[in-house]
């Protein structure tokens, strides 16, 4: 029954992609000559002008151009030609610096704050002021103090991902059910052991969603941020290619980034799975 | 007293109310048990049963007050006073030996594993769970979990179990099975026990005394009914008693109205010096130090009314 519900659904997802497909090509294919006009003049109009193709490439144009790209992912021209591999393993690698970071962070200090009502009471303030500033409103601070602009990308991924994480560990800390607590107490437990043996297991599902939530919110700015601090990575790509008015690797790497963002959710959504109990 | 194994000592709770006033919820409660006694709560919901408990357990501090277990007034809790839980408080991410262990290790900090394991393994033999120490807590029934919580509680050899109503959330099958077990558990091993309950019958079957609470705010101890019933009582036969119906409209009276009134009907009553009731058997008084203790004498059912 579930097998036979996965068949048909994986069944109308791919009717619907090659739906999306063929409009996508009917809407941007060439409509045969549309103006007569000396072959010099035509040359230099293009063939959106003289045989009515839609300036949109069509899903054929991007698969080759993709495929172009799958062939040499690592290929490094210099500044402005890199491989699209080269460019996702510089936006990963920024992500994964900055979001570690946060982790490091977030998880001990929300593990304080929350065991700790005063402290909780305390930074709630400051938290509640800094979690909605848009990571992207650091940036001119983070360039003007750090100096460098890669590592002040780092530092806008750090401070985007730290607050989820930090609240859901906070909660998630906050609320072990008071009868395990009980159970440590009655057993003598210290604190240390506590924590590691009763609030970290119980608070874990709740601290993974937050890093979930995290991990999607840094792949999101990442590509903002590269954007505006240049240099490389999937976001100057998109930036580089809209300058070149390449539209065909525009679109590449909107799939691309989405694809990558997928897998990380995918990759947080399993350690989630791997530390939920059932109760 | 030398024979008072737990004392309990004019203990008071009192929670801020609104509006600066206090709540009080009981004080000046005494209390005191001999070591291998049994002992039963019953009160209506709200007259501090619980909080006596945990003040017993250490989870939670008289307002005033103190309790003495074995010659020591308490502070916090201890592995000489084990709890079960009214709703088990097992860890759902271990197994039911990582559960036990997890006591056991606790208590034991140097022992290796495979020799917490082993001590772990034979209290879940005790409690009958042979076969299920690597199923997580939820896959096991409600009956299975309380097993667990008892053989968790029995594994670190405590002076003293304290259980909060444990068996109340299950079926009546299952709760006269742990009922078995856990009274050929206590008798075996001379375990100290104090139960909090709402079940009359479960008090009579367990219990060598039971506690009598009025009701709260402002609760006290009203009475102390020792449990006429022969030490090597079954439960089949139980009824059959020619005390065991005196004994039970006598709690079930209090329960539906002395527990109300009693506070109003008797002005003198001493906290310190609760009246000890003995059903329907003169002669056989407890002897308390010297003190005078007043004694308060129910008849049984005369011999015609006996079946």
């Amino acid at each position: 029954m579930t097998s036979s519900l996965r068949l048909r659904a994986g069944l109308v997802s791919i009717a619907l992609l090659a739906a999306f497909l063929g409009v996508w090509h009917l809407a941007t294919r060439s409509t045969g000559t549309a103006a007569t006009m000396s072959p010099e003049y035509a040359k230099l109009m293009g063939l959106t002008a003289t045989q009515g193709k839609s300036a949109m490439p069509g899903p054929l144009d991007v698969g080759a151009k993709l495929w172009e790209h799958l062939k040499r992912p690592f290929y490094d021209n210099g500044p402005n030609d890199k491989g699209l591999g080269i460019q996702l393993a510089y936006s990963i690698a920024r992500v994964g610096t900055g979001y570690l970071l946060a982790v490091l962070v977030a998880i001990p200090l929300g593990f304080l704050i929350g065991m700790s009502p005063l402290l909780s009471k305390a930074l709630d303030p400051f938290i509640q002021v800094l979690k909605p500033i848009s990571p992207l409103a650091w940036m001119p601070l983070a360039l003007y103090t750090i100096k460098d602009s890669s590592i002040s990308a780092i530092f806008v991924i750090f401070i985007c991902s730290i607050w989820p994480m930090l609240l859901n560990t906070v909660f998630g800390v906050a609320s072990v059910r008071k009868e395990w607590i009980n159970v440590a107490r009655t057993l003598e437990v210290g604190t240390v052991r506590r924590a590691f043996t009763v609030i970290l297991p119980a608070a874990a599902p709740t601290i993974l969603t937050g890093m979930r939530i995290s991990i999607g919110i840094a792949w999101l700015v990442i590509v903002a941020a590269e954007m505006l601090v240049g240099g490389t990575g999937i976001g100057y790509f998109v930036w580089n290619e809209w300058n070149n008015l390449s539209i065909t690797n525009v679109i590449i790497a909107i799939l691309l980034i989405g694809i990558v963002g997928m897998l990380l959710d995918q990759i947080l959504a399993r350690f989630t799975r791997m530390v939920t109990f059932p109760e | 007293m030398s024979d008072k194994f737990i004392s309990i000592e004019a203990i008071a709770k009192r929670y801020p109310g609104a509006g600066g006033a206090t709540t009080t919820v009981f004080e000046n409660l005494w209390l005191s048990m001999a070591r291998g006694e049994f002992a039963c709560v019953i009160g209506h919901s709200g007259c501090g049963k619980t909080t006596v408990l945990n003040i017993l357990a250490g989870l939670d501090a008289p307002s005033e007050g103190a309790v003495i277990v074995d010659g020591q007034a308490i502070s916090g809790t201890s592995l000489d006073r084990a709890v079960i839980f009214q709703s088990h408080a097992l860890l759902p991410w271990r197994t039911v030996l990582g559960n036990v262990a997890y006591a056991v290790s606790s208590k034991w900090r140097s022992w290796d594993r495979a020799k917490v394991k082993a001590h772990a393994q034979s209290f879940i033999d005790l409690v009958g769970l042979t076969g299920s120490e690597h199923k997580r807590p939820s896959e096991l029934s409600g009956g299975m979990k309380q097993r667990v919580g008892i053989a968790r509680a029995l594994s670190i050899t405590p002076k003293m179990m304290l259980m909060d109503e444990p068996f109340s959330a299950l079926d009546a099958l299952t709760r006269g099975t742990l009922q078995d077990e856990v009274r050929r558990i206590c008798l075996e091993t001379g375990q100290t026990a104090f139960m909090i309950t709402h079940d009359v019958d479960e008090a009579i079957y367990l219990a060598d005394k039971i506690f009598l609470m009025t009701n709260g705010p402002g609760a006290v101890l009203a009475e102390v009914v020792q449990n006429p019933l022969p030490r090597d009582r079954g439960r089949t036969d139980l009824h059959r008693h020619p005390l065991y119906y005196a004994l039970r409209n006598h709690i079930i009276d209090f329960l539906v109205t002395r527990s109300k009134t009693f506070t109003a009907e008797t002005p003198d009553h001493d906290p310190r010096n609760v009246p000890v009731v003995h059903i329907g058997k003169p002669g056989l008084t407890i002897a308390s130090n010297g003190e005078e203790q007043r004694q308060t004498w129910i008849p049984g059912p005369s011999p015609g009314l006996t079946a």
